[in-house]
C-alpha cells in the first residue's frame, strides 16, 4: 500500500518550551496554514490580511459550538519571505499547557500535521532558505532527526502502549486483508467481509483508541507539569501550603530543563504528577504585603493556569475579594481549599456551598497539617482520570501521538459514516487503510509492501 | 552456424511474439516504424499457454488502459470470447472488473491474422541467438538460422522460454512453454552483456476432456446477460447472449484430494529441491496449498473450457507439478472429476528473468542502449501484465528511433505506471502481479474511465485513430454538459419526491437541492432523475450516464485521492539529475547509498519508494540537489 504524501503537508508544533511564560506560540507552516488558522479564528478574515501583520481575536472550537478556547495574537506571514519560504502563521496564547496544547489539537484536527522535530528547519533548508554554510550542520540535523530522535521517540513508547496499537492494526487488518482477498480474488470462497462487520470493528477500535486518547492528557502532564495557580487574598496561607508542599519532599523540586526553566516557578511533586507552580513570588510577595495587588496577581495566574487551588480562610467571613475569585475561576478545574479549619470557624463548608460546587471544596489545616494528603488525592483523581498509579506506561505522552490516534479516529467514524450512507466496500475500505497507516506511523511499523505480505502469509491464493 | 547479413531493413526488432512481443510490435508499427517481429514458433503467437481467461480485478483494467493507447488486447478478446463477467459488481466503482473466458485457439488466430495484416510488421519464426551490441548500444540481432538483422531498436520480449525447465515429478527437462523449444543461448548472451539475472518458477495445471466431467457434481457458473466489452470501439449490439456463451464449473478438493497429495510430497519436485526458482506466493500449486494452509478443509477448483473447438478443459487452481500418476489419482478424489479423462499433466516451469530495476521507465535497460525488455522475462506473470509492458516498450522503442521524448506513465495514470514504478524501483523476488491493493489512487484508476486518462495520450502517439478520437471527445463533453445540467436544476419537495424517497427508505427533503446532490444519496440512482427532471436534450450512451452517476455519487472520495495525487505530482517534481555521483553526498546511510547507486531513480518521489531507504536519508539527497551542487534539471 501507498507510502503517505508527507513532504508538503502544512505542519504544526508548539514552538515555545512548554508552558514557559506568560505566552505560548503555536507555529504553522505550509500552504493552508492561513486557511486552517482562519477556520479557528473569530476575528479579522485571516485570508485579506496584509502579510507580516499581527491580529488580535480569539481562537474557537468549530466543533464545539464555537466555543471560546482563548484570547490570542495571530501572526500572518506570507511566503516568501518568511523562515520556511511557505505561509506561516504563528499563534501567541496565554501559556497553560493544556490551552495552548488545545489549540495544537484543533490545528490538527482541521488539516496540520504534528512537525516532526527539527521540521521547520528542514522546510527552511529544503525550501533554500538557509545557506550552504548552515546546511552543512544542517544535514547532522535531519539525521538526528529521523535515524535518531524518531527511533528515541518509538522506544519511548512504553512496551504496553507498543503492543496495544499493534493489536488494533491486526484486527483491522484481519477485516481489511479479507476485503482486499476478496476485491482482488472475487469468486474465492473465503468469507465476504460485510458493511456491517467493518463498521462493527470500527466502532470497536475507536472505542479502544478513546481509552488510550483519554491517557494523552495526563502523559502530557506528567512530562511537562500542570500549571498551577495558588491564589487566594492575603494571610490566607497560600505561603503555608505552598511551603508544606515543598518542604515536606525537598526531592520535588525538580529543574527539567534546567536554566531554561523561568527561576520564579517552582515544581511540586504530587503523587508523580509534576505540579508548576505559576508566580510563586507573587504568592509570597501578596502574602507579606496587605495590599490590593494580590487580586490583580491572581487573575493572571489563573489565565495561565490548568489548576487553580484558591483558598479560603475559614476563620473570618466570606469577602468580597473571595466572592472575586471565586467567580474569576469558576470556568477553571480548581479546589476551593477552606483552609485553617483549626480554628474557630466563621465560614463553614456550608456557606460556601451556597458559591461553589460542594464537590469542588475541601476543608484543610496547613498548620496541623490536616487534609494535605486529601488534597493530593483529590489533585491526581482530577487529572488522572482513575489511573494515577504512573507504572501504567499504556500512556500517550506526545502531541505527535495524540494527533495521530486523533486522525486514526476520524478516520473510522468516516468509515463509520460511510456504511451509514450506503457507500460501497471499496471506498469504505479507504478510510479503514488510513487508519491502519495512522496507527503504523506511531510504532513506526507502517511499510508500503506491509499490507501485501500480510495479504499472502494470511490468505491461501491462486490465479 | 554460418552467418548472412540479411539486407532487410528494419526500425524495431521484437524478440517474441507472447503477449509482450505482439502488443510491442504493433504499437511501434503503428507508430510508423518497420518491425520483425520474431518468434520461436507461429503457432505460439498471442498463446495462452496457462488459464483461458483475461481481464479480472487489476488486470482487467490493464486492458482498458492498453485499448486506451491504441493497443490490441482488449479488442482481440472482444472478437474471441467465449464467456464475459463483470466482477465485484457490488463491491464499489474502482474495483468492478470486467473477465473474459477465451476461446484461446481462436485468440491467437485473431492476434496472428491481425500481425500479418499490419503492413509495417514482418512475423516470422526464429530464435534470437544473441544481441548485435556496438558501443554498448544494441544494432540488431542474429537468429538460430545464422541470420544478422539490422535495427535501430530491439524489444525483449522473451517470456517464460529463457533457459525454461519444465517439472512433473521425477521428469524434468529443458523447454519453453507448453512444450515448445527454449531460448537457451540467448539467457547466456544478456547474461555476457553484465545483466543480473534471477530464476522463476511458474506452472500450469493439467488439462481433462469435458466428456468426462460429471457435470451434475459441479456448480455451473454461466456468463453475464448485461452487455460489456474489454475495447472502447467495441458495440453493445456484437455482445454474445447468454445461450452463445460457454459456461465454467466449479467444484472442490477434499480431505481425500489432500491426502494423496501429502502421501507424495517426497516426489514433488516443489519440495524435493530440484526446482531452484522462487514462485509466486499468490498462484501457488495445489501442493503448496495443502502444505501452508494445512486447515483448509478444501479448496476450489474451476473447470474452464479452452475453446469452442476443443473439448479440453482447463483445472483451474489445481496447478502441480507432481508425477503424472498422482496427477491422476488427486484428480479423480474430486466430486465431478472422478471419471475425468486426462489429457495433458501439469507442470512446473522454471526460466530466467532480468532483474527489472536494471530498467528505466521506458522499459530501456540502463545497460544498452535502445534495448527494451518487456513481459515475463522482466519478472511479471500474467498476459495482461505482460501485455501493458509490451506496448509501452513498443512505443518508447519508436520513440527513440524518431528522436522524440520517452513516453513515461505515472502511478497516477493507469495500473500500468503503478506496475512498471514498482518492476523498477523495487525490483521483484516473486513473479509480480497486479493487484488492486498496489495502487495507492485506485479510485481514480477505474475500469470505467480508462478512456478518459488515456486516449487522449495516445491519440498524441498517433495510436488512436482521428474518428474514434472525434468519438472520445464528444463523449467527454456529453458528460460534461450533464453533469453542469445536474448541477442547475433543482429538485423540489414535491409530493411525488417524497413518496419516492420514503419508498425507497430514505429521509424526506426538507428544501428543493440540486438534481446532483439529489443523486449523491445511495438509494437514487441516475435512472431515477427522470421521474422529476426533464430528460436531457439529447439521449446519453450508458458509459456517459455512468461517468455522470460515479462523478457526482463519489465526489468527495474523488477529490481527497486527487489532492494526493496532487501532493505526489510535487515530489514527482523535483528531479534526480542523471549524473548525480552518490559517493560525494554526506551522511548518506550506507544501504541507501547503495539502494540509490543500484536503482538510480530519477525523482525524489521515485526515490522515497525504495525499500530499505529512510527519510533521513530523502532529506540529504534533496538537500543535496537544492543546495546546487550539481547541475539543476529543468521542473517540468
Amino acid at each position: 500500500m501507498p507510502n503517505r504524501v508527507t513532504e508538503y503537508d502544512t505542519i504544526a508544533a508548539i514552538s515555545t518550551p512548554p508552558g514557559v511564560g506568560a505566552i505560548s506560540i503555536v507555529r504553522m507552516s505550509g500552504d493552508e496554514a492561513v486557511d486552517i488558522a482562519n477556520k479557528l479564528f473569530k476575528g479579522k478574515d485571516l485570508t485579506k490580511v496584509a502579510t507580516h501583520t499581527m491580529n488580535y481575536g480569539h481562537i474557537i472550537d468549530p466543533d464545539n459550538d464555537n466555543e471560546i478556547v482563548d484570547e490570542v495574537m495571530v501572526t500572518i506571514m506570507r511566503a516568501p519571505r518568511t523562515y520556511t519560504r511557505e505561509d506561516i502563521v504563528e499563534i501567541n496564547c496565554h501559556g497553560g499547557i493544556v490551552v495552548t496544547n488545545r489549540i495544537l489539537e484543533l490545528l490538527l484536527a482541521n488539516g496540520a500535521r504534528a512537525a516532526e522535530p527539527g521540521e521547520f528547519t528542514k522546510r527552511a533548508f529544503l525550501n533554500g532558505r538557509i545557506d550552504l554554510t548552515q546546511a552543512e550542520s544542517i544535514e547532522d540535523l535531519i539525521d538526528a532527526k529521523s535515524d535518531r530522535a524518531r527511533q528515541v521517540a518509538v522506544d519511548q513508547l512504553g512496551g504496553n502502549l507498543r503492543q496495544a496499537i499493534r493489536d488494533l492494526r491486526d484486527d483491522i487488518m484481519e477485516v481489511m486483508g479479507k476485503v482486499e482477498v476478496n476485491i482482488d480474488y472475487p469468486e474465492y470462497d473465503e468469507d465476504q467481509i460485510t458493511l456491517d462487520l467493518m463498521k462493527k470493528t470500527a466502532l470497536d477500535v475507536k472505542q479502544r483508541i478513546a481509552k488510550l486518547l483519554a491517557t494523552a492528557q495526563d502523559g502530557e502532564v506528567l512530562r511537562d507539569g500542570l500549571a498551577t495557580a495558588l491564589v487566594g487574598r492575603p494571610n490566607v496561607g497560600k505561603s503555608s501550603l505552598l511551603n508544606q508542599l515543598l518542604h515536606q519532599d525537598k526531592a520535588i523540586v525538580t529543574d527539567v530543563a534546567g536554566t531554561t526553566r523561568d527561576v520564579l516557578e517552582e515544581y511540586v511533586n504530587v503523587n508523580n504528577i509534576p505540579l508548576k507552580l505559576i508566580d510563586t513570588a507573587g504568592i509570597r510577595d501578596t502574602e507579606d504585603k496587605v495590599e490590593k495587588i494580590g487580586v490583580e496577581r491572581s487573575r493572571k495566574a489563573i489565565v495561565q493556569a490548568d489548576l487553580v487551588l484558591l483558598l479560603i480562610d475559614a476563620s473570618t467571613p466570606l469577602t468580597a475579594e473571595d466572592r472575586e475569585l471565586i467567580d474569576a475561576t469558576k470556568d477553571k478545574a480548581r479546589i476551593v481549599i477552606l483552609n485553617k479549619i483549626d480554628l474557630p470557624q466563621k465560614t463553614t463548608v456550608a456557606d460556601l456551598s451556597k458559591l461553589v460546587d460542594r464537590d469542588e471544596i475541601l476543608p484543610i489545616s496547613v498548620l496541623n497539617n490536616d487534609g494535605i494528603d486529601a488534597l493530593k488525592q483529590r489533585i491526581s483523581a482530577m487529572f488522572f482520570s482513575g489511573i494515577e498509579n504512573s507504572q501504567n506506561n499504556l500512556m500517550i505522552t506526545s502531541a505527535r501521538q495524540t494527533a495521530l490516534f486523533k486522525q486514526a479516529s476520524h478516520s473510522l467514524d468516516n468509515v463509520i459514516n460511510s456504511v451509514d450512507a450506503g457507500m460501497p466496500i471499496d471506498l469504505v475500505q479507504i478510510d479503514f487503510t488510513n487508519c491502519w497507516e495512522e496507527l503504523g506511523e506511531i510504532t513506526g511499523d507502517s511499510s508500503p509492501d506491509e499490507m501485501i505480505n500480510e495479504l499472502f502469509s494470511r490468505f491461501c491464493l491462486g490465479k | 552456424m554460418r552467418e548472412y547479413e540479411s539486407n532487410e531493413q528494419y526500425d524495431v526488432v521484437v524478440v517474441g511474439a507472447g503477449h509482450a512481443g505482439c502488443e510491442a510490435g504493433l504499437a511501434a508499427a503503428r507508430m510508423g516504424e518497420k518491425v520483425l517481429l520474431l518468434t520461436i514458433s507461429l503457432d505460439m503467437v498471442a498463446f495462452m499457454p496457462c488459464n483461458p481467461s483475461i481481464g479480472g480485478p487489476a488486470k482487467g483494467v490493464v486492458v482498458r488502459e492498453i485499448d486506451a493507447l491504441g493497443g490490441e488486447m482488449g479488442r482481440n478478446i472482444d472478437k474471441t470470447y467465449v464467456q464475459m463477467r463483470m466482477l465485484n459488481t457490488g463491491k464499489g466503482p474502482a474495483v468492478q472488473a470486467l473477465r473474459a473466458q477465451a476461446d484461446k485457439y481462436a485468440y491467437h488466430a485473431a492476434m496472428k491474422d491481425t500481425l500479418e495484416n499490419e503492413p509495417n510488421v514482418t512475423l516470422r519464426q526464429a530464435t534470437v541467438d544473441r544481441l548485435i551490441v556496438e558501443d554498448d548500444q544494441v544494432v540488431g540481432v542474429v537468429t538460430n538460422t545464422g541470420a544478422r538483422y539490422r535495427a535501430k531498436a530491439v524489444v525483449l520480449a522473451a517470456g517464460t522460454s529463457s533457459r525454461g525447465k519444465i517439472f512433473i515429478g521425477e521428469l524434468h527437462y529443458s523447454s519453453g512453454p507448453n512444450n515448445t523449444l527454449p531460448s537457451i543461448k540467448l539467457s547466456e548472451n544478456l547474461e555476457e552483456l553484465g545483466f543480473k539475472m534471477r530464476r522463476f518458477k511458474t506452472g500450469t495445471p493439467p488439462r481433462i476432456n469435458a466428456h468426462s466431467i460429471d457435470y451434475d457434481e459441479t456448480i455451473e457458473q454461466p456468463g453475464d446477460a448485461t452487455p460489456n466489452a474489454f475495447s472502447y470501439e467495441t458495440p453493445d449490439a456484437d455482445y454474445l447472449p447468454v445461450d452463445k456463451q460457454m459456461s465454467c464449473w466449479m467444484t472442490y478438493t477434499n480431505g481425500k484430494t489432500h491426502q494423496i497429495i501429502r502421501d507424495n510430497l517426497d516426489r514433488a519436485p516443489l519440495f524435493s529441491g530440484d526446482i531452484k526458482g522462487v514462485g509466486p506466493r499468490y498462484c501457488p500449486s495445489i501442493e503448496d496449498k495443502i502444505v501452508r494452509f494445512a486447515d483448509k478443509p478444501r479448496h476450489q477448483i474451476f473447470l474452464e473450457p479452452e475453446g469452442r473447438d476443443t473439448e479440453e478443459y482447463y483445472v483451474g487452481e489445481f496447478s502441480t507439478s507432481l508425477p503424472e500418476e498422482i496427477q491422476q489419482e488427486m484428480l479423480h478424489s474430486v466430486e465431478g472429476l472422478h471419471h475425468a479423462q486426462m489429457m495433458r499433466p501439469g507442470y512446473a516451469i522454471e526460466y530466467d528473468v532480468i532483474e527489472p530495476w536494471q530498467l528505466k521507465k521506458t522499459l530501456e535497460t540502463k545497460r544498452i542502449k535502445n534495448l527494451y525488455a518487456a513481459g515475463q522475462i522482466n519478472g511479471t506473470s500474467g498476459y495482461e501484465e505482460a501485455a501493458g509492458q509490451g506496448i509501452i516498450a513498443g512505443i518508447n522503442a519508436a520513440l527513440k528511433v524518431q528522436g522524440k521524448e520517452p513516453f513515461i506513465l505515472d502511478r497516477s495514470d493507469a495500473y500500468i505506471g503503478v506496475m512498471i514504478d514498482d518492476l523498477v524501483t523495487k525490483g521483484t523476488t516473486e513473479p509480480y502481479r497486479l493487484l488492486t491493493s498496489r495502487a495507492e489512487y485506485r479510485l481514480l484508476l477505474r475500469s470505467d474511465n480508462a478512456d478518459l486518462r488515456l486516449t487522449e495520450k495516445g491519440y498524441n502517439l498517433g495510436l488512436i485513430s482521428e474518428k474514434r478520437y472525434q468519438a472520445f471527445l464528444n463523449k467527454k463533453e456529453a458528460i460534461e454538459k450533464e453533469l453542469s445540467r445536474l448541477q442547475s436544476i433543482r429538485i423540489k419537495p414535491t409530493p411525488a419526491v417524497q413518496a419516492f424517497l420514503e419508498a425507497k427508505g430514505s429521509t424526506p427533503l426538507k428544501d428543493g437541492v440540486l438534481a446532483s446532490d439529489f443523486l449523491k444519496r445511495p438509494e437514487v440512482k441516475y435512472a431515477d432523475l427522470a421521474q422529476f427532471i426533464p430528460a436531457p436534450p439529447e439521449k446519453l450512451d450508458r458509459r456517459v450516464i455512468e461517468q455522470v452517476e460515479i462523478q457526482i455519487k463519489y465526489a468527495g472520495y474523488i477529490k481527497k485521492q486527487e489532492a494526493n495525487v496532487a501532493k505526489l505530482k510535487r515530489l514527482e517534481s523535483k528531479k534526480i539529475p542523471a549524473n548525480i555521483d552518490y559517493d560525494d553526498i554526506n551522511g548518506l546511510a550506507t544501504e541507501a547509498r547503495q539502494k540509490f547507486k543500484k536503482i538510480n531513480p530519477t525523482t525524489i518521489a521515485q526515490a522515497s519508494r525504495i525499500s530499505g531507504v529512510n527519510p533521513s536519508d530523502i532529506g540529504i539527497l534533496s538537500v543535496y540537489i537544492e543546495q546546487g551542487k550539481i547541475a539543476k534539471v529543468k521542473e517540468d
